[in-house]
C-alpha cells in the first residue's frame, strides 16, 4: 500500500511551514514507506531522547535543525542529557565533553523543548493521558507511557522522536494503532510467594526475564493476589525494554487496557504462553549482578530516575546513619523531583546520610565516574544490565535495602532470603 | 533460498553460488565478512562507536569486533539511543560494512537515512525473512548487491 499524505502533510514536505520542518517531514516520509505506514496520524505530545550527546553526529544533527529555524510544534520534554546542570564540575566529567553536551542541550532548548531533563517525564511534567497519540523516545518511558497509562506511541528512536515534534506528525503504525495493541504472549507466574510479590526487588528481576522471553513483543501478565505500585511497574517495565524491546505489556487486572485477559489479547489467540518460576527468576537475579566480590565503591539509585515516593521510602532506610566515607551513594532523578523533595524536607536526611543527588542526567549518560570506582551497587535492573559495557565497571544488583546496608558497611551485603528456591 | 547451480556456477566446478534474495532497505553493494548474531542487540550499550566491539557482556558476540565485517542482527533491542550510536559509528569510520536483519528494524533504517542526509554517506542494510536468515552463513565472505541480494561461494567438497 502506498502511503498517502494529507495536503498538509505534503506542504511541510514542500518546505511552506520552512527548512527544518520540511527535513523533518522528509525524513518521517521516508520512514513511513520503509516502515510500510498508509498514512501519518497527529500526535499531542513528544518526549525527545535526541538531546543526549554521543558525538559530533549528534550535535552536528540538533545544530543544523536550529539553523534551519527549528521549533516543536507540540507539547515536547526532554530526557536526561549530558550534563547535570547543578554540579557535573563535582565529577569526573571531562570539559570539552561537557561543552559539547552543553552546546547539544541548548539546540533543544533552542528549538523550544522544556528543559525537564529527566527519562520519567511521567513523573512530574508530562503525564499523557489514556488513548493520547505521542512520540515518545526513552525506552522506559515508552513502555510506561504505553502500558501504565495507556497512551499510544511506537518505540521512537533518537533522531526521529524530534521530527515528530516538528511536524505535529508520525507514520500511523505500530503501537499508534488498535489492532497493534492486542497482547502477544502470555506470561504465568508460577509459585512466587506473596512476600516476593510485595518486594520492590522482584519487578526489576521478573522485567529482565520477561525481557529475554518477550523480544519486541506485547506481553500479557496473568492476574496475581497484589496491585503493584507505580514505581514497582516502571521497575518491572524499564527492565524489559533493557533486556528486549518490550514497548506495550499488559498486566491482567492492573493496567488500563487489560480488565479482563480477554481484554488484553482483543480477543485473539496468544502466540505463546511462558511459565515464570522462582527458579527462572533466581538465574535473571544472578544475570543482573557482573561479580560475585564484595567489593564497594559506590551505590546508585535512580534508573529510572527516582521518584518522590522512593525518596520518601528511602528516608526511614537512612535515617540516623552514616554512609561508610569509602563509599560513594548516589541518586539520580530529575529537577522537578528534586524539588518537590527538597520542598518536602527530605533531602536532609540524605545529606546527613552522606548521599549525594545528581539530576538532568544519569551513571549512563556521562562519563562521570572516576576511575577509581570500579564496583558498584544498584536497585536498578537497567543500571545493571547497561553498566558492565558501557562503563566497563563491575555491578551487584540487589534491593534498595541491601544497597543501604552495603553502603553503610563499606562492602557487598546481599539478602537472598526472599530468592531460597 | 535459491542454490544456483547451473548457470550460477563459476569457475570452479566444486563451487556453488548461494544467493539469498533480501529486500534492500537502504541500498549498497559491499564485499565482507558474515558475522551472524542470533539474538537481538541494543547500539546503546552494545556497540562501541570507537572500536566496533560488542560490548553487552550479555551477549553471545560479546568482545567481538565487527565494524570490518557485514553484520547480521535479528532486531535491535532496549535504548532508544541505538541509532544515535550508529549514526555516530558511521561518522567516525566505525560503523560495520552492511547490516542485515530479520524484518526491517527501523532503529537501524532511520540512523541511515538520517546518516545520508547529514552526511552523504551510508551503509547498506537489508531485511530478510526468518528462513533465509537462518541461511546465512556465518563466518564466510559473502556479497551484498544494491537490489538486496546475499551472494556467496560455497565449497563442496
Amino acid at each position: 500500500m502506498k502511503l498517502k499524505l494529507s495536503e498538509s502533510d505534503s506542504s511541510k514536505l514542500a518546505g511552506e511551514s520552512g527548512r527544518a520542518v520540511q527535513m523533518a517531514m522528509s525524513i518521517l516520509v521516508r520512514m513511513s514507506e520503509i516502515q510500510g505506514a498508509e498514512h501519518l496520524l497527529s500526535i499531542v505530545s513528544s518526549h525527545i531522547d535526541s538531546a543526549l550527546y554521543i558525538g559530533d553526529s549528534t550535535l552536528d544533527y540538533a545544530e543544523r535543525l536550529v539553523d534551519l529555524g527549528a521549533k516543536v510544534c507540540v507539547p515536547t520534554t526532554l530526557n536526561v542529557a549530558g550534563v547535570d546542570h547543578h554540579g557535573w564540575d563535582s565529577w569526573d566529567v571531562p570539559a570539552e565533553w561537557a561543552d559539547k553536551a552543553r552546546r547539544q542541550m541548548l539546540a533543544y532548548k533552542a528549538m523550544e523543548c522544556r528543559p525537564t531533563w529527566t527519562c520519567a517525564p511521567y513523573q512530574t511534567e508530562a503525564r499523557p493521558g489514556f488513548g493520547d497519540q505521542i512520540a515518545w523516545g526513552e525506552s522506559s518511558a515508552i513502555v510506561f507511557a504505553n502500558s501504565v497509562l495507556g497512551a499510544r506511541s511506537e518505540r521512537y528512536p533518537d533522531l526521529l522522536d524530534i521530527c515528530a515534534a516538528l511536524a505535529g506528525r508520525v507514520p500511523a503504525i505500530g503501537l499508534h494503532l488498535d489492532e497493534n495493541r492486542s497482547g502477544q504472549i502470555l506470561i504465568r507466574l508460577k509459585s512466587i510467594s506473596g512476600a516476593l510479590l510485595d518486594s520492590d526487588e522482584f519487578y526489576p528481576v521478573l522485567g529482565h526475564q520477561i525481557g529475554k522471553l518477550a523480544g519486541s513483543r506485547v506481553v500479557v501478565l496473568d492476574p496475581v493476589d497484589v496491585n503493584p505500585s507505580e514505581d514497582q511497574l516502571k521497575a518491572l517495565g524499564a527492565a524489559m525494554a533493557s533486556s528486549g524491546a518490550v514497548a506495550l505489556f499488559h498486566w491482567v487486572g492492573i493496567t488500563p487496557e487489560a480488565p479482563t485477559i480477554h481484554d488484553a489479547f482483543r480477543g485473539r489467540t496468544p502466540e505463546g504462553i511462558i511459565d515464570v518460576s522462582l527458579n527462572d527468576l533466581v538465574g535473571a537475579r544472578k544475570e543482573l549482578s557482573s561479580s560475585t566480590s564484595d567489593r564497594l565503591d559506590m551505590v546508585v539509585l535512580g534508573s529510572p530516575h527516582f521518584s518522590l515516593n522512593e525518596l520518601r521510602a528511602l528516608v526511614p532506610l537512612i535515617e540516623g546513619r552514616h554512609c561508610d566515607p569509602r563509599i560513594r551513594f548516589l541518586v539520580t532523578t530529575g529537577r522537578g523531583v528534586k524539588l518537590l523533595a527538597e520542598e518536602m524536607g527530605l533531602l536532609e536526611a540524605l545529606a546527613e546520610f552522606g548521599a549525594e543527588i545528581t539530576v538532568d542526567t544519569c551513571i549512563l549518560t556521562t562519563p562521570m565516574l572516576p576511575s577509581e570506582i570500579c564496583s558498584l551497587m544498584t536497585n536498578s535492573a537497567k543500571y545493571a544490565y547497561y553498566t558492565p559495557g558501557l562503563l566497563d565497571r563491575e555491578v551487584v544488583f540487589g534491593s534498595t535495602e541491601a544497597c543501604v546496608e552495603s553502603a553503610v558497611s563499606g562492602k557487598v551485603i546481599k539478602d537472598d532470603r526472599l530468592w531460597i528456591v | 533460498m535459491d542454490r544456483i547451480n547451473g548457470n550460477g556456477r563459476k569457475a570452479v566446478d566444486s563451487d556453488t553460488e548461494n544467493v539469498l534474495r533480501g529486500k534492500s532497505v537502504i541500498s549498497g553493494s559491499v564485499k565482507g565478512r558474515l558475522v551472524v548474531s542470533r539474538e537481538p542487540l541494543s547500539f546503546w550499550g552494545g556497540y562501541d562507536l570507537g572500536t566496533g566491539e560488542i560490548i553487552d557482556r550479555q551477549h553471545h558476540l560479546s568482545g567481538k569486533i565487527v565494524k570490518d565485517c557485514i553484520l547480521a542482527v535479528p532486531e535491535t533491542k532496549g535504548s532508544s539511543t541505538t541509532t544515535a550510536v550508529l549514526l555516530e559509528a558511521i561518522h567516525r569510520g566505525n560503523a560495520p560494512l552492511a547490516i542485515i536483519t530479520l524484518g526491517v528494524d527501523s532503529f537501524l533504517a532511520l540512523a541511515l537515512v538520517v546518516a545520508e542526509e547529514m552526511y552523504r554517506k551510508s551503509i547498506p542494510l537489508v531485511a530478510l525473512n526468518s528462513e533465509e536468515y537462518s541461511a546465512l552463513p556465518s563466518g564466510h565472505q559473502i556479497r551484498v548487491e544494491e537490489d538486496g541480494r546475499i551472494i556467496w561461494m560455497q565449497t563442496n567438497r
